[in-house]
């Protein structure tokens, strides 16, 4: 008795954390664009980023509830820090990508002290002037960013010196899915630890985590600087990729699009904001190109419709979906089992 | 449950780039235009204007040239976005086969562009982007819009030569205002004028009367004032009135935008008297731009502005390098023929900088005044023949 | 010293404008937790059903603003019928990914029949120019705005304080489930508020144009600030909201003119700070 209640916590934690079929199929087809699509690969690389950086909001939004409407700024201070390495003369992307990821880093851990202290309508506005307040920032230190213009002269040597960013954006692709990989991983395993299991704690109830001896705060603190690293990766990917940066980067729409990819998908469930990011990306890409100027309604009906009949998000709809199914199952055999 | 949900999420993932691929070739002789603006969000109407009059050039001119028909291929960057737009320019060269890149109203992404072009070697017509250093960015590429300095150094000089003798500036506080204030005053200066004292408001303001106050206070001979498009030009001509501002004391200077249509409508008789430097206005007496405008007005109900021209010049250009080429689409051959090569616009006379690639033009200097029941732009000086004094200044 | 006080007049103004289009918003948020970021999107409609008004009709300036009104109202009960209330105990996240797509629609829809331009506004002659007091210039559009800002404030504030309408808004307000228990229907009580809300933001959306112009992207340029009021008001306070609407108009203003380097940022400043001090607003309970 006394083993199982120690061990109880520990295998369901195991349980979750051991990879299904379903997941490795999922991270197949991710390979598909390169046979199937092979004209597509730029905005496959511009969909793996943007689900690196809705998978770094779901990890504070879905699984904390932090909300965010600021999150750009982590993203625009990893482009920013991987395009000045490359301005000044230091074009390797993989350090160059380390380096973004700690400069964003330390602004998310120093910001977490604030974000650590509130919630709900406080803590919306507080991410939002924070994002507008550095994008301001970085419009008045136009000698460091290049301001409205955006920062010029950023070269990405090829990748381990030898493969180059060509323009079918077959590099591109390749190196962005391959951290995207590698981070989900990473945040999978997070996830699916105690840490996890505390921050989820956080989400449902947190005045009473601290009750049960968790500190609530310094969590929350450590969870944001990690998702801070994550959105300045993503951040850094898309400036290397495509040598640019501007202050959009920082801006309130990148923030706003990102929530919606998340809410889209489904947040709390580690593919719902991969999902989210695939769905939107593509929809706007699709629906801009056959109407450049009001494809705004379509992609509005989209987030409508999704909402109407999907309120958890995609992928929440579907896992409710196959529950309902499978509850069916269960009932039609008779039960023979005592 | 997990494993169907996320299974079938993998498959749409991979299925939804997937199916992408399948789509049907165009015919493979047409030569293809990217038309890279931003279609939507807040400088939606900049493109409306320009997508325009590229219909109404091919309308006039056809859809063929040397032979080859000639195909648009729209892409929405919704705003600044140069990452979007340099990805808008691979896709529409990779996958489209696009053989010309035009379109491009923002800077920065007008240079995220020039990377593209440069790369893949293709002709690029920057057909409203204004500042100075872009088309140093592709030795394809070739302006047909006006740039940021080419205006207001004019403004600049022609002010200090016509008994202006103390100004106050004020621009927004981000890349285009800045470079608007530093040329403006370079011209300015350069002729002998003294600036009293300036001013960089931030770029969301909606509130000018503050500084008009502040302008207004160390009483100038004349304000410049640099705003973007917009809802700002109006809210400038408010603060003006609401201050009492008599534009024959104080002169008011500025760029296009300050006097647009839609704005000298707004500001109502408030806005008499305003100076501002163009490359073009409808109402620019010559038969060729009174045929323009009434075409343009027959199909689309309203005027052209300098958007408008800088996407019927670049169309132009485009067609009169095809045909110099024999339809070859090859960037080399396109920018070749492109060098130095000169047209009678609705704007004046016009020709491309065989060095700089950049566009020569005629300069004009307009005033707000009241014909018939209508507020206008009346040209009261025109300089010729002006380069580009950004890329002189290198 | 007389620029301080002109200073404080145009911030005052403009501040009334922000608290007609974010008083609704914050009335709305407060009662039912509902998170509409189409709020902005019902001033836009104020402003171009004026705009139409004005200039295909010819219709004068101030008999517009009625029309405004009631056209926002009417829209926001449709929208509530038929998308909102199935969502006011859904949670801030569909809600706001619902109320979002209702923007982008909103902003598509406005480009499509009324184009992407700017619509002029041509005020009546008489609300032009200034008048001269006291040594003071004192632009009468701004007066006339404040005058209305008053106005309607008083009017609220006594609905809400001295009508039996008032005192149920009040108790759904502060606590929505016991009010429920008194027998208060409060999803009649929530549509109708949530109708004078959307109304007063297409009204504050009418007088806002002639100073803040008017394109399809007004849905959501403008939302920011309005956020921005509420929580800086606190939910569900109209005094608040009032305050708050004051406090930032002056405070944009008197930044912008003063330090025009950082005149941008000052906004964002002022709001952190007031947030971080107080986060439930300045007049908010929860």
């Amino acid at each position: 008795m006394t083993t199982q209640t120690i061990s109880g916590p520990h295998a369901v934690l195991q349980a979750q954390a051991r990879w299904r079929a379903a997941e490795i199929a999922f991270w197949l087809a991710t390979l598909l664009p390169f046979v199937l699509a092979p004209d597509y690969l730029v905005l496959a690389s511009q969909v793996a980023i943007a689900a690196l950086f809705v998978l770094s909001l779901d990890l504070i939004l879905g699984f904390s509830g932090i909300i965010s409407l600021g999150h750009a700024a982590y993203f625009g201070v990893g482009a920013y820090t991987a395009g000045l390495v490359s301005v000044h003369g230091w074009g390797e992307p993989l350090s160059g990508l380390v380096i973004a990821g700690i400069a964003s880093g330390i602004w998310g851990y120093v910001t977490s002290f604030i974000i650590a202290r509130f919630r709900h309508l406080a803590l919306i506005m507080i991410t939002l002037g924070l994002g507008l307040l550095l994008q301001e920032a970085a419009n008045a230190a136009s000698w460091l960013t290049g301001g409205f213009d955006g920062l010029q002269g950023i070269h990405t040597w090829p990748l381990f010196g030898k493969i180059d960013f060509d323009l079918y954006g077959y590099t591109a692709y390749s190196y962005a899915l391959a951290v995207l990989f590698v981070v989900f991983v990473a945040a999978r395993r997070i996830i699916h630890s105690p840490f996890g299991l505390a921050l989820r704690g956080i989400r449902e109830n947190g005045a009473r985590m601290p009750a049960i001896g968790a500190s609530t705060h310094s969590h929350i603190r450590t969870i944001y600087t990690i998702a801070a690293v994550i959105a300045g990766l993503a951040g850094a990917l898309l400036s290397q990729t495509t040598e640019t940066v501007s202050l959009e980067a920082l801006g309130f729409q990148r923030s706003a699009d990102v929530l919606v990819m998340l809410i889209l998908g489904g947040a709390g469930r580690l593919y719902g904001g991969l999902i989210g990011a695939v769905v939107y990306m593509v929809a706007r890409d699709q629906f801009s190109g056959l109407n450049p100027q009001f494809w705004y309604f379509w992609i509005g009906l989209l987030l409508i419709g999704v909402v109407m009949f999907l309120p958890n998000g995609i992928l929440g709809g579907l896992a409710f979906a196959a529950e309902r199914l499978k509850a069916a199952a269960r009932k039609r055999p008779p039960v023979s089992a005592p | 449950m997990q494993k169907v949900v996320i299974g079938c999420a993998g498959a749409f993932f991979g299925l939804a780039l997937a199916a992408l691929g399948f789509y049907p070739a165009a015919a493979a002789d047409a030569i293809k235009i990217g038309l890279i603006m931003c279609y939507s969000g807040q400088f939606a109407d900049t493109a409306t204007q320009m997508d325009n009059a590229i219909k109404l050039f091919m309308k006039q001119n056809g859809d063929t040239v040397a032979g080859r028909k000639i195909e648009l291929i729209r892409k929405d960057t919704g705003g600044i976005a140069p990452d979007v737009a340099k990805r808008l320019a691979q896709e529409v060269i990779v996958r489209d086969h696009a053989d010309i890149l035009g379109g491009w109203i923002l800077t920065p992404n007008a240079l995220a562009g020039g990377d593209v072009s440069a790369q893949a070697r293709k002709f690029m017509v920057v057909m409203n982007a204004a500042t100075s250093i872009i088309t140093t960015k592709s030795p394809y590429m070739a302006r047909t819009s006006s740039t940021t300095p080419q205006l207001n150094y004019t403004l600049g000089t022609w002010a200090a030569k016509n008994g202006i003798k103390k100004v106050y500036t004020m621009v927004s506080n981000y890349g285009p205002g800045i470079d608007a204030e530093t040329w403006f005053q370079k011209g300015f200066k350069d002729a002998g004028g003294q600036i009293v004292g300036s001013v960089r408001f931030p770029v969301d303001n909606p509130d000018f009367s503050a500084f008009v106050q502040r302008a207004k206070d160390v009483s100038p001979d004349a304000i410049y004032i640099w705003v973007p498009g917009g809802a700002q030009p109006a809210a400038v001509g408010k603060a003006l009135a609401e201050r009492g501002i008599d534009t024959n004391k104080t002169r008011i200077l500025g760029q296009d935008a300050l006097a647009s249509e839609t704005a000298l409508k707004s500001m109502g008789d408030g806005a008499l008297g305003i100076i501002t430097v163009s490359n073009y206005d409808f109402n620019h007496q010559s038969k060729l731009n009174a045929a323009f405008v009434k075409a343009y007005n027959a199909d689309y109900h309203r005027n052209p502005d300098f958007f408008s021209i800088g996407g019927y010049d670049g169309m132009h250009l485009i067609y009169a390098a095809l045909k110099k080429t024999g339809g070859k689409t090859d960037g080399e051959d396109l920018i070749a023929a492109a060098k130095g090569m000169s047209w009678e616009s609705p704007r004046g006379p016009m020709s491309i900088d065989p060095q700089t690639r950049d566009i020569v033009q005629t300069v004009y200097i307009r005033k707000v005044e009241k014909v018939g029941n209508e507020l206008l732009n009346v040209d009261i000086d025109a300089v010729p023949n002006v380069k580009d004094p950004g890329h002189a200044a290198k | 010293m007389l620029s301080v006080l002109g200073m404080l007049f145009d911030g005052i103004a403009y501040g009334m404008l922000l608290f007609l289009m974010s008083v609704g918003l914050s009335v709305t948020l407060g009662m039912m937790n509902f998170v509409n970021l189409a709020h902005c999107s019902f001033a836009m409609l104020g402003g171009y059903v004026t705009v139409t008004l004005m200039n295909d009709a010819g219709w004068p300036f101030f008999a517009t603003l009625p029309i405004a009104f009631v056209a926002a109202a009417a829209a926001s009960v449709v929208l509530e019928r038929v998308f909102f209330r199935r969502f006011y105990h859904a949670g801030e996240l569909p809600q706001c990914l619902l109320t979002i797509g209702i923007v982008f629609v909103s902003i598509a829809a406005a480009a499509y029949i009324y184009g992407t331009d700017q619509q002029p506004v041509q005020l009546p002659d008489y609300l032009q120019g200034s008048l001269h007091l006291m040594g003071l210039d004192f632009a009468v559009y701004r007066l006339v705005l404040i005058a209305i800002a008053l106005a309607i404030t008083v009017l609220l504030v006594v609905t809400v304080e001295a009508t039996r309408f008032g005192a149920k808004v009040r108790a759904a307000v502060n606590n929505q489930r016991m009010a429920r228990g008194l027998g208060i229907d409060v999803d009649t009580l929530f549509a109708v508020t949530f109708a004078l809300g959307s109304g007063l933001a297409g009204l504050g959306g009418a007088l806002a144009i002639a100073m803040l112009g008017l394109d399809p992207s007004f849905a959501l340029t403008y939302l920011i600030y309005v956020l921005i009021v509420v929580a800086v008001g606190g939910l569900g306070s109209i005094a608040g909201s009032f305050a708050a609407a004051m406090l930032l108009g002056v405070a944009d203003l008197a930044g912008k003119y003063y330090i025009p380097a950082f005149g941008s940022i000052l906004i964002y400043v002022v709001m952190l700070a007031m947030i971080m001090v107080r986060p439930t607003g300045l007049f908010g309970r929860r």
